[in-house]
């Protein structure tokens, strides 16, 4: 009788289950949460009360974590807007630009495999009159900077694109991208969520304008996040998408998440000491897995240009074997896969999708997300335990046994529904 | 997703993998969904051409747990039935075995597919003819 039930076992000290999944989020750092206690108990001052000493004992807090921000990206803290998350950061963003300048033109350019909360604020946009374009990826999930050059005309006001791909984990050229925006007068924000605190980003040296950050990719709290909006060279007007007391100069009302901001300033303070050997750490850790997988398994395939890609990412197809079927077996690991199967939509990853990936391999991929807390350990483990699994898989999988037959497979006539 | 004691026990313990002659005259096979779609079956019977009972059924999926479940479970069933008794097997008994949420619905229809598309396969081999839905499979 065939069993698909895993006989690899978890060697002592590998607690289960083992969360491989950090692009989604991470886990918070102890000392980012030692940081934010006090915030929640004696120090639970309004940042905005201007007459007391709780007030500005929270006011100071804030203060500081704008310059932890701003340090690690390379900016001024009075560039650092407070945020509940990327989300709203890209919102603001590309609807406060929008607003701001819609004067001067009507066109914005992106990227199909954005995050949705730009893709899905580009299509607002279209909505009330804005022209948007789309820009390919290569194969490799970059964008061909010609591309750019020849999509932008008078009327680009703005060009969103993100520094570091979350399913993927591919490097756009954000550089590159920021010269071409200033060369031409337009304004350039980026997605930088998956990227801060991961690689070397420098708002000065990386020609950004206006940059999207969240805490809970950083081993910081969730619902916080910051936007960087430029003041210099050029200076950055935003219209407010949320109307109120006026806080965060005006660009975004509410009070204001103290223990939260005081979270992500110091993830941000971590970040910036530790990024560089962590991501020696993550890289090394990640290439074992890669090896490990590619070394005993036929059909494999890494989707997104390796070279140009976060330390912690290995998004891998394993051909012939459908990806929410390999995260069943793989239940005590925390992955997540761009199979069809596994969304509500029904729909494989269009980001996957974007890169020329036929979808039946979209549907055999697995985002691993190594991060701060992963160890060598663990990755031994699930590499033999994927391993394990997808072999199994395979000897129930009528396609890898008509490919080891010779079959073409494009030369079937499915019967699709 | 959680999925039922039913489909894990299935997917941990596949029953009936495996391949049958395909080119054999007592065989039927049927091969349905498509790759694009994340889930292909193949259903294999061997019937017994004197009483027309489905003797051995073996099958291969590519496609979600619950699609490795429903076609295990589609081979224990028919095993030691008629074909004709086979085609009486809806998907809907199949989502009540393995307790299958709405998504997972049209992974116990590929499977109903696939047992009449290996029925509807044999039957065209042996000239067993009129009821033979073949073509059903592919209709929704
Ligand atoms: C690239 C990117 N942008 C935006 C978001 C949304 O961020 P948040 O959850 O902080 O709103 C995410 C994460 O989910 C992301 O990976
Ligand atoms: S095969 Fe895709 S949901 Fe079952």
């Amino acid at each position: 009788m065939s069993t698909v039930a895993s006989t690899v076992e978890a060697p002592a000290g590998v607690r289960l289950p083992i969360y491989m999944d950090n692009h989604a989020t991470s886990p918070i750092d102890p000392r980012v949460l030692e940081a934010m206690m006090p915030y929640f108990t004696t120090r639970f001052g309004n940042a905005a009360s201007r007459n007391h000493s709780f007030g500005w004992e929270a006011e100071k807090a804030v203060e500081n974590a704008r310059e932890q921000i701003a340090r690690l990206i390379g900016a001024n803290a009075k560039e650092i807007i407070f945020t509940s998350g990327a989300t709203e950061s890209d919102n603001l963003a590309i609807k406060g630009i929008a607003e701001m300048y819609r004067e001067r033109g009507n066109h914005i350019i992106t990227q199909v495999t954005e995050h949705k909360a730009v893709l899905d604020t580009c299509k607002r946009l279209e909505k009330y009159g804005y022209r948007v374009t789309y820009l390919p990826v290569k194969a490799d999930g970059l964008i061909d900077l010609d591309d750019l050059a020849r999509a932008m005309d008078d009327k680009t006001i703005l060009v969103t694109i993100m520094a570091a791909n979350n399913e993927i984990g591919v490097l756009q050229p954000i550089r590159e991208i920021g010269k071409l925006c200033h060369e031409k007068g337009v304004l350039f924000h980026t997605d930088a969520m998956q990227a801060v605190g991961k690689v070397r980003f420098n708002v000065i040296a990386d020609n950004v304008d206006v940059a999207s950050i969240s805490g809970h990719k950083i081993y910081g709290p969730k619902g916080v996040g910051a936007l960087y909006v430029r003041r210099r060279n050029p200076r950055v007007q935003i219209a407010a998408q949320i109307d109120g007391g006026g806080h965060e100069r005006g660009m975004r009302s509410g009070t204001l998440n103290v223990p939260g901001i005081v979270g992500l300033g110091k993830a941000c303070e971590i970040a910036a000491e530790e990024m560089d050997s962590e991501a020696a750490y993550l890289r090394g850790l990640r290439d074992r897995l890669k090896n490990k997988l590619e070394s005993e398994l036929d059909y494999v395939h890494v989707n997104g240009t390796m070279e140009h890609r976060l330390p912690g990412n290995l998004n891998m197809s394993f051909v012939y074997v459908e990806g929410e079927s390999l995260l069943m077996g793989i239940n005590d690991v925390a992955v997540s896969s761009g199979s069809a199967c596994t969304s509500a939509t029904l729909e494989p990853s269009y980001v996957l999708k974007a890169l020329g990936l036929g979808d039946d391999v979209a549907h055999s991929s697995i985002r691993f997300g190594l991060g701060r807390f992963n160890t060598q350990a663990e990755v031994d483990y699930v590499g033999a335990k994927v391993v394990d699994i997808v072999k199994k898989l395979r000897e129930l999988s009528p396609l890898y046994e008509m490919v080891k037959e010779g079959i073409d497979l494009t030369k079937i006539e499915w019967q699709a529904h | 997703m959680a999925y039922s004691d039913r489909v894990i026990d299935h997917y941990n313990n596949p029953r009936n993998v495996g391949t049958l002659d395909k080119t054999a005259q007592e065989v039927g096979t049927g091969l349905v969904g498509a790759p694009e779609c994340g889930d292909v079956m193949r259903l294999q019977i061997r019937v017994n051409p004197e009483t027309q009972v489905i003797e051995e059924a073996k099958f291969k999926t590519f496609g979600c747990g619950s699609a490795i479940a429903s076609s295990s479970l589609a081979t224990e069933w028919i095993k030691g039935r008629t074909v004709d008794d086979a085609l009486a097997i809806k998907n809907t008994d199949i989502v009540k075995e393995l307790s299958l949420p709405p998504v997972k619905i049209h992974c116990s229809v590929l499977a109903e597919d696939a047992i009449r598309a290996a029925i509807g396969d044999w039957k065209k081999k042996n000239g067993v003819g009129e009821s033979a839905p073949a073509a059903a499979a592919a209709a929704h």
